[in-house]
């Protein structure tokens, strides 16, 4: 595996109301690497992804992923990351069309989609005409899911993937994961490290808004 | 640029769908049904005279409706999509800032405009079927161009708000005082500050000129009263200082200066600050 940098944090400090959200945060993410993100409710850690994602401006500090900013180059960053938030947002867009927004903005065919929801045995051909926020938690899951995958990503982000799925899905959802068959890194954010067992080499622990744990599994 | 077209398409979509479409279609539709069925066209003079009434009736009751029906659903939808996350999601895929908030604004635009001016314009065929000869086009085109504008303020300032305000409750709140205000200072207001005497007129009449509810009114009024002599000595003063042209130019292109600029800000707003 080639040992190539995705994602570069320095020095990160992101602030809400005075209030340290990121303090001095400093990671640094190479290709292969499968990491474990945890800590308490307020740790900092969906503040760090947001911020990677370009969703917040840091207060000082440095994130490049790729080596590009992910404000002023957000396009070419996110082209990179796929993310599924911890609960599946409430989209009025029907099936179909947030297939057409995800195909012509990430240059994702729908037939890949759905043959990864498939895969997770989601048939969406059926749930086409549905709003989205109208399917079920665990078929909401399994689409942002599949769409992920389909993205065919270097950096997936999953906040707490699995908390809508049943075992069964989620033994899918772990078999394909381990089924990708080209160089990626993935960050779960998570509660539980027996949740992403096996699938993680590397565990960051955080509190407070400091990193306190990074080790090799 | 090439997503522009496809959130504003999506946008446009998804507001069919919506319940506040189809209320703000129902009001826009309804009033229209409620003026013919109460007679309104049905004047002493039939023809002419009568569909002006329909429109200026209609005029002025878009002038009370329309801003706080743009701003609260515009106001509500962006800054719900804030709240529920849903713009985390959207905006976690390859598009740029600048296509998803015009590309909104776009979509939101075409979704307000339109239920609007179909009503005017089921007046009109109304008007004609109830007794007149000619398409009254002048009147027809100076309030499409009336509404046109009205429609770009009211979005203009509502992204805005939605930009700069993240909870659902404040940007609703806001929307409220924004109308309330406008409103007051269309007549309420003025009067009160002219008969106390304590500002010049000069300052009141700048006032007026400022706000696009007025300025709506007045160009609405202006077509079917050339002297303005219905709304009083704010508009009588206006048409004095800029002629009956210019005030019309004025009240068509001012609002959608303003409303751009409004737009421009909170774009602005938008890329530079966090987005969630």
């Amino acid at each position: 595996m080639p040992d190539k940098k995705i994602v570069e944090a320095r020095n990160v400090v992101k602030q809400f109301m005075g209030e340290r959200v990121l303090d001095d945060v400093t990671i640094s993410i190479d290709l292969g690497d499968k990491i474990a993100m945890m800590g308490p409710n307020g740790a900092g850690k969906t503040t760090f992804v947001r911020s990677m994602l370009g969703f917040y401006h840091i207060d000082s500090g440095k994130i490049q992923i790729e080596g590009l900013d992910p404000i002023k180059s957000r396009t070419k960053v996110l082209k990179e990351i796929s993310f599924i938030p911890q609960l599946p947002p409430p989209v009025k867009l029907n099936v179909a069309e947030l297939l057409e927004y995800v195909e012509r903005s990430s240059d994702t065919p729908s037939s890949r989609i759905a043959e990864e929801a498939k895969a997770m045995d989601l048939d969406i051909d059926a749930q086409m005409q549905k709003p989205f926020f109208k399917l079920s938690g665990g078929m909401k899951q399994k689409l942002l899911i599949a769409i992920a995958l389909a993205r065919k990503s270097k950096l997936f982000v999953f906040d707490e993937p699995t908390a809508n799925l049943d075992p069964k899905a989620r033994e899918h959802f772990y078999k394909l994961l381990s089924g990708i068959d080209y160089p990626h890194s993935t960050i779960f954010i998570t509660h539980r490290i027996e949740e992403v067992e096996g699938l993680a080499n590397r565990k960051i622990y955080m509190d407070l808004g400091k990193v306190v744990e990074d080790e090799r599994l | 640029m090439k997503n522009l077209g496809l959130v504003a398409y999506l946008d446009i979509k998804e507001s069919l769908r919506a319940k506040w479409f189809y209320v703000y279609a129902f009001v826009f539709g309804g009033l229209m049904g409620l003026f013919f069925i109460s007679g309104i066209t049905d004047s002493v003079v039939m023809g002419f005279t009568g569909l002006s009434r329909l429109l200026l009736v209609f005029i002025q009751v878009t002038i009370i409706i329309l801003p706080i029906f743009i701003l609260t659903t515009t106001v509500k939808s962006i800054a719900g999509d804030r709240e529920s996350n849903v713009l985390e999601y959207m905006l976690s895929f390859p598009i740029s800032l600048k296509e998803y908030y015009w590309g909104k604004f776009i979509g939101r635009f075409v979704t307000v405009f339109f239920p609007v001016v179909i009503a005017l314009f089921i007046g009109v065929a109304w008007g004609l079927y109830k007794g007149g000869n000619q398409m009254p086009w002048a009147m027809i085109t100076l309030y499409s161009m009336l509404i046109f504008s009205i429609c770009v303020v009211f979005l203009g300032i509502a992204f805005f708000i939605s930009t700069l305000v993240k909870s659902h409750d404040v940007a609703i709140g806001l929307s409220f005082a924004v109308w309330i205000v406008l409103l007051a200072f269309i007549d309420v207001a003025l009067i009160g500050l002219m008969m106390q005497n304590r500002i010049s007129d000069d300052l009141i009449i700048t006032i007026a000129m400022l706000n696009p509810i007025e300025t709506f009114r007045i160009g609405a009024i202006a077509l079917f009263d050339p002297e303005l002599t219905v709304i009083g000595p704010v508009a009588y003063y206006l048409l004095d200082s800029l002629g009956h042209s210019l005030l019309i130019v004025y009240a068509v292109l001012y609002p959608v200066i303003l409303g751009m600029l409004f737009a421009f800000f909170g774009y602005n707003a938008f890329k530079k600050r966090d987005l969630l």
